[in-house]
């Protein structure tokens, strides 16, 4: 069933291809096809990340020396708040679930379209909306808050909050619908003999996330909504100029902006448990404790926000609370790690990008995450707190984490989003590069924070230059490592070999239309297997890449359980 | 959100003219719809979630100030307000059920009842928001002690004028559309242009309604002096037994009793260019309780302990999160507005039926919710003892 | 309007749910009525007690009051008796979050609160007042 199954839908004609299938801008702009939603995501949040990025090595430059290089203290400011404030609402939180997510999470489960198009497209122009308003307002006059809005500075600063706030509420509804789309998605749209359990781990990892996007985004939503009012209407409720509470403050930006960490690298997450079994062409191992892990990340990612804020002037109580708390999140990360390398044991590992893009991400998330202890732990949290340290710990988490995950997926599914083969020779200099680049940048970060250098300064005392000069060359090689991999998926446009449906060997349902996929995904609905099981594949050539054979034995599992109700 | 999977199916969907081409049937597309909605309905919580947190965490901490800066507030309009709410709940619970069943009629009649029972509600909120601002009743930054001469009012009065402008432009822009439409025997254009007219004037009524309670509680404080002296022992009983009273006639929406007292003192409103003593007595019931008629110092020898919490700061804050609260839950009421005018074109255009009642079932969920937080704002806000 | 709905409806409404085709469930008019009566006469209920002093205990009680209002328009008004649990599990465990947003924040705020202390604001009707008077 299966094999004759698939075959069909490999052969629809070139012309259905969801790029072409229709021409003229607004054939793009008013799309509704979750594919081409999800390539104008990706094009937009890489050129978020691409002005931050540039931000960043401009940051980096400015702490070659400890005295004054170009930027005023005032500018270092702005540009620190303009780095974070677009990497974080920007880029990382859309990057995975708008843009791969949009693309995958209806082609994985066999689908049309996610459940509310036009919601979709809504979405996306929310989030445009949103990085204009954000951009233009921190552009205009500068905003020196830093990305989290901390009042009182928040309530006293000239700069212009209440538009850079009202972007980020904005942006917020994007990733809420964004989220609310994929959770009916998946709860509805499955099809007929895909149970809970037979849904590939990036969904499950994309549903954890979009749960903690409907959860959290909306507190965020009312918080900077206060915020504003502050500025404007002088309510107080945050002021203490009128009796407010700033502490209440970071209580309700964390208890988005804590869950947002998870926003940010559960989908990453995704992306790894799907790239280690396919790479390693064997079944994922522990599915389903990495499955539960990803619903309990998202929920514990609620209880622990309080960690942020240990030295804000919390009382003892809660510290003692919350720091306890923390530590139940890494339990079920440990769980993936192990799983992912489980996976790997006795596979047949084959070094491709993609699979390089991930044994980073072990690498490096499980740095970011063991320094993440020490930064939960009130002991030790009190010294390190603001320091250089955690800025290594979250770029460890965050870049080192979601950015590099996020190359990898897109390395991963680049053929089938634009049906070209990359260069693999160059894709795995761009990791190395990227690897090297990222230690280099905040292996040093470790070292300066705990000597005690705070975050956020311009200048510094003359013995931390050497450690920020390594970090400085450092950054300047992560640059140009992304240049690198921008400059691979570009050559692939222009000269890549056309890619076959099955590049990797994936079983997934994405690997079962034709590279790239018609623009109504798949005409008749796909025959669901195990997501991860390899068996029935086999390579040809080049030309077609993997192909499903039958077996003699053991046989694919054929039976087509009824539809499966939520 | 309701409308994304409203419009699109074509092709292979004929017979089932608003199916989207990726569901398989009717009923996976109302799930999904209504899943989706009910996601949304979280969101929603969660977002005034964080007003309530403000409010409990600053009730909590100081809970002298809020019971004393929620007398200012008006229980007799909250109590009227909230059956407005209320009724229109039950009408829109009606229209979902006479979309399911294909009642046209019906639904238009409770689409209308909802919109009308919605402008109603703005109009007394404008009343109750307007009359606050004169008496300096504003957040925080802006809050002005209550216990100090108060000849100086920022005259905000105007403001209500303001408020009423967008509403006024309505009533003269569908009672032409409407009249329009009459004399072209449009009657689908009549049952979409009627039902707004109706509903731009139901504010008025609301504003007059509104009007109308403020100066009958201020015309009975007015005329009963003896509150005012023995204010700090027992004030609240007796506001409070006045509050239960005239609740009755709120509830069963009889506007005409409460014209009734309107007429007796109206004058609430106006500012009066009388002495201090005389416009005091004016603003309305609570301050009138509180601030001695002939007081012109800068505290009220009867209530020396409510004078103490007022001048301590956090008046203000009660009222920063009374607006924020009631602020948003009214955009939310405006936005419902929005949808059921969408939802009442569509009603006429007779798009509703067993297999596609979708939208006016999540139109529904939101609008119930809507009321859900007022069920609660309600009790917390006003009727604090 | 009541007229109208119920005369149309009368047929319908004796044989419910079960005979409907489709996946609707029309509510009973009765059912309607009865639910916006309740919550009326629970309104009043909850003004009439507010009149009472009931030191703490009042704000349980019309919070009390407020979630049998609420329970009402949810079950009912909203249909969940008929909808998915799924739906159900959604929108109540929502009240879970906000009972860890609210417990957290609060916990905090009060183990904090003797730190801190009300200040009395300048307002602008004060300044003025304070301005005037050297005049007079």
């Amino acid at each position: 069933m299966s094999a004759t199954a698939t075959s069909a839908n490999y052969s629809q004609p070139d012309s259905d291809n969801f790029l072409i299938n229709s021409k003229g801008f607004l054939s793009w702009a008013l799309t509704l096809d979750h594919k081409r939603i999800g390539l104008m995501y990706l094009i937009g949040v890489m050129s978020a990340f691409f002005v931050a990025g540039i931000l960043a090595l401009v940051i980096r430059a400015e702490l070659m020396t400890p005295g004054k290089m170009f930027l005023t203290n005032q500018q270092y400011n702005q540009v620190f708040t303009l780095h974070g404030a677009i990497m974080v609402f920007l880029f990382i939180i859309p990057s995975v679930p708008a843009a791969l997510g949009n693309f995958l999470v209806p082609i994985m489960l066999g689908a049309k379209d996610v459940a509310f198009p036009r919601l979709n497209l809504g979405s996306f122009y929310l989030w445009v909306t949103g990085a204009i308003f954000f951009l233009s307002a921190m552009l205009w006059t500068g905003l020196d808050t830093g990305w989290t809005f901390y009042t009182p500075y928040s309530t006293t600063t000239s700069g212009p909050v209440v538009a850079a706030t009202m972007g980020v509420f904005i942006l917020g509804f994007s990733s809420i619908f964004t989220g609310l789309n994929f959770i009916v998605t998946i709860n509805t749209m499955r099809p007929p003999g895909m149970s809970w359990f037979k849904m590939p781990l990036f969904l499950w990892a994309t549903y954890a996330t979009s749960i903690i996007q409907v959860l959290a985004t909306p507190v965020l939503g009312i918080t900077v909504l206060l915020l504003a009012a502050e500025r404007v209407l002088k309510i107080g409720i945050f002021d203490p100029q009128f009796n407010g509470d700033p502490v209440t403050y970071q209580h309700f930006f964390w208890f988005y902006s804590h869950p947002a960490v998870y926003i940010m690298i559960l989908p990453g997450m995704g992306i790894i448990s799907e790239l280690m079994s396919v790479h390693s062409h064997k079944s994922i191992f522990g599915y389903r404790f990495i499955a539960y892990s990803s619903i309990a990340i998202a929920l514990f990612g609620f209880l622990v926000w309080g960690h942020h804020m240990f030295t804000s002037g919390m009382a003892n109580v809660t510290t003692i609370i919350f720091s306890a708390l923390t530590f139940t999140v890494s339990i079920p990360s440990a769980i993936k790690v192990f799983n992912w390398l489980a996976t790997m044991y006795k596979g047949t590992v084959q070094l491709n990008t993609p699979m390089c893009y991930s044994l980073s991400f072990i690498f490096l998330f499980t740095i970011g995450g063991l320094t993440g202890l020490w930064l939960g732990a009130l002991s030790t949290d009190r010294p390190l707190h603001d320091t250089y340290f955690v800025v290594a710990h979250f770029h460890y988490v965050m870049v080192g984490g979601t950015l590099v995950g996020f190359l990898g997926g897109v390395f991963h599914w680049w053929p089938k989003m634009t049906g070209k083969m990359f260069s693999e020779f160059w894709g795995k200099i761009s990791c190395l590069l990227i690897f090297i680049g990222f230690n280099a940048t905040f292996l040093p970060q470790f070292v300066l924070g705990s000597r005690g250098m705070p975050r956020r300064y311009a200048r510094y005392v003359e013995e931390f230059q050497e450690l920020h000069q390594w970090s400085t060359y450092g950054a300047f090689l992560l640059g140009f490592g992304l240049f690198v991999a921008l400059g691979v998926v570009i050559h692939s446009l222009m000269r890549g070999r056309k890619a076959p449906p099955n590049p990797w060997g994936g079983a997934t349902l994405e690997w079962q239309c034709t590279s790239p996929p018609p623009y109504y995904n798949f005409l008749n609905p796909p025959a669901v297997n195990d997501p991860y099981d390899y068996l029935p594949l086999e390579y040809r050539d080049e030309e077609r890449g993997w192909e499903y054979v039958r077996p003699e034995a053991p046989s694919v599992p054929t039976s087509e359980p009824e539809p499966a109700k939520s | 959100m309701s409308h994304d999977d409203a419009h699109g199916g074509h092709g292979d969907h004929d017979h089932l003219p608003f199916l989207a081409h990726h569901f398989d049937d009717p009923e996976q597309q109302f799930d999904s719809g209504k899943l989706g909605m009910w996601l949304f309905l979280v969101t929603e919580v969660l977002f005034f979630s964080g007003m309530f947190c403000a409010y409990a965490l600053y009730r909590s901490l100081h809970p002298e100030v809020w019971t004393f800066a929620s007398q200012f507030l008006n229980a007799t309009l909250g109590a009227f307000n909230t059956g407005v709410l209320l009724f229109s709940s039950l009408s829109m619970a009606w229209g979902v059920r006479c979309a399911q069943l294909r009642q046209r009629t019906g639904l238009v009649i409770s689409l209308a009842i909802t919109l009308g029972c919605a402008s109603m509600f703005l109009g007394v909120k404008a009343i109750e928001y307007t009359h606050k601002w004169e008496l300096g009743l504003l957040p925080a930054g802006a809050y002005e002690s209550q216990f100090l001469p108060g000849a100086h009012h920022a005259g905000l009065s105007s403001w209500l004028y303001v408020l009423s402008a967008v509403p006024a432009l309505c009533v003269i822009g569908f009672g032409i559309w409407y009249g329009l439409a009459m004399v072209k025997k449009d009657k689908q254009t009549s049952e979409i242009a009627g039902p707004l007219l109706v509903t731009a004037l139901c504010y008025f009524l609301g504003v007059f309604i509104g009007v109308a309670f403020e100066s009958a509680e201020a015309g009975e404080h007015g005329g009963d002096h003896s509150v005012a002296a023995h204010a700090t022992d027992d004030h609240s009983g007796d506001a409070h037994e006045d509050d239960g009273h005239t609740t009755d006639g709120g509830d069963d929406h009889d506007a005409a009793t409460d014209e009734g007292h309107s007429d007796s003192g109206d004058h609430s409103s106006d500012e009066p260019d009388g002495e201090h003593s005389e416009d005091q007595a004016s603003h309305g019931a609570p301050p009138g309780k509180l601030v001695s008629t002939e007081g012109d110092g800068p505290v009220v020898p009867g209530a020396p302990r409510e004078a103490e919490i007022d001048q301590a700061g956090g008046a203000g804050l009660f009222f920063s999160i009374y607006y924020c609260m009631t602020g948003v839950h009214a955009i939310h009421i405006l936005g419902g507005m929005v949808v059921l005018t969408w939802l009442l074109v569509r009603a006429t255009k007779d798009h509703f039926n067993e297999e596609y009642f979708g939208p006016v079932d999540y139109v529904g969920l939101y609008w119930h919710l809507v009321d859900l937080i007022w069920i609660y704002l309600f009790p917390l806000l006003y009727l604090i003892t | 309007m009541s007229e109208h709905a119920s005369t149309t409806t009368a047929d319908n409404h004796s044989h419910g749910d079960g005979e409907h085709h489709g996946f609707s469930h029309p509510m009973p008019v009765w059912q309607l009525l009865a639910v916006f009566f309740a919550l009326i006469f629970l309104t009043i209920l909850t003004v009439y007690q507010a009149t009472f002093d009931l030191g703490n205990f009042e704000l349980v009680l019309s919070l009390f009051i407020a979630t049998i209002k609420a329970s009402l328009v949810i079950l009912f008004f909203m249909h969940m008796i008929h909808d998915k649990p799924l739906n159900a599990i959604f929108f109540l465990s929502s009240f879970i979050f906000v009972a860890l947003f609210l417990g957290f924040t609060l916990m905090d705020a009060h183990a904090y609160k003797d730190d801190i202390e009300l200040k009395e604001i300048d307002s602008p009707r004060k300044v003025a007042v304070d301005v005037a008077e050297p005049v007079q």
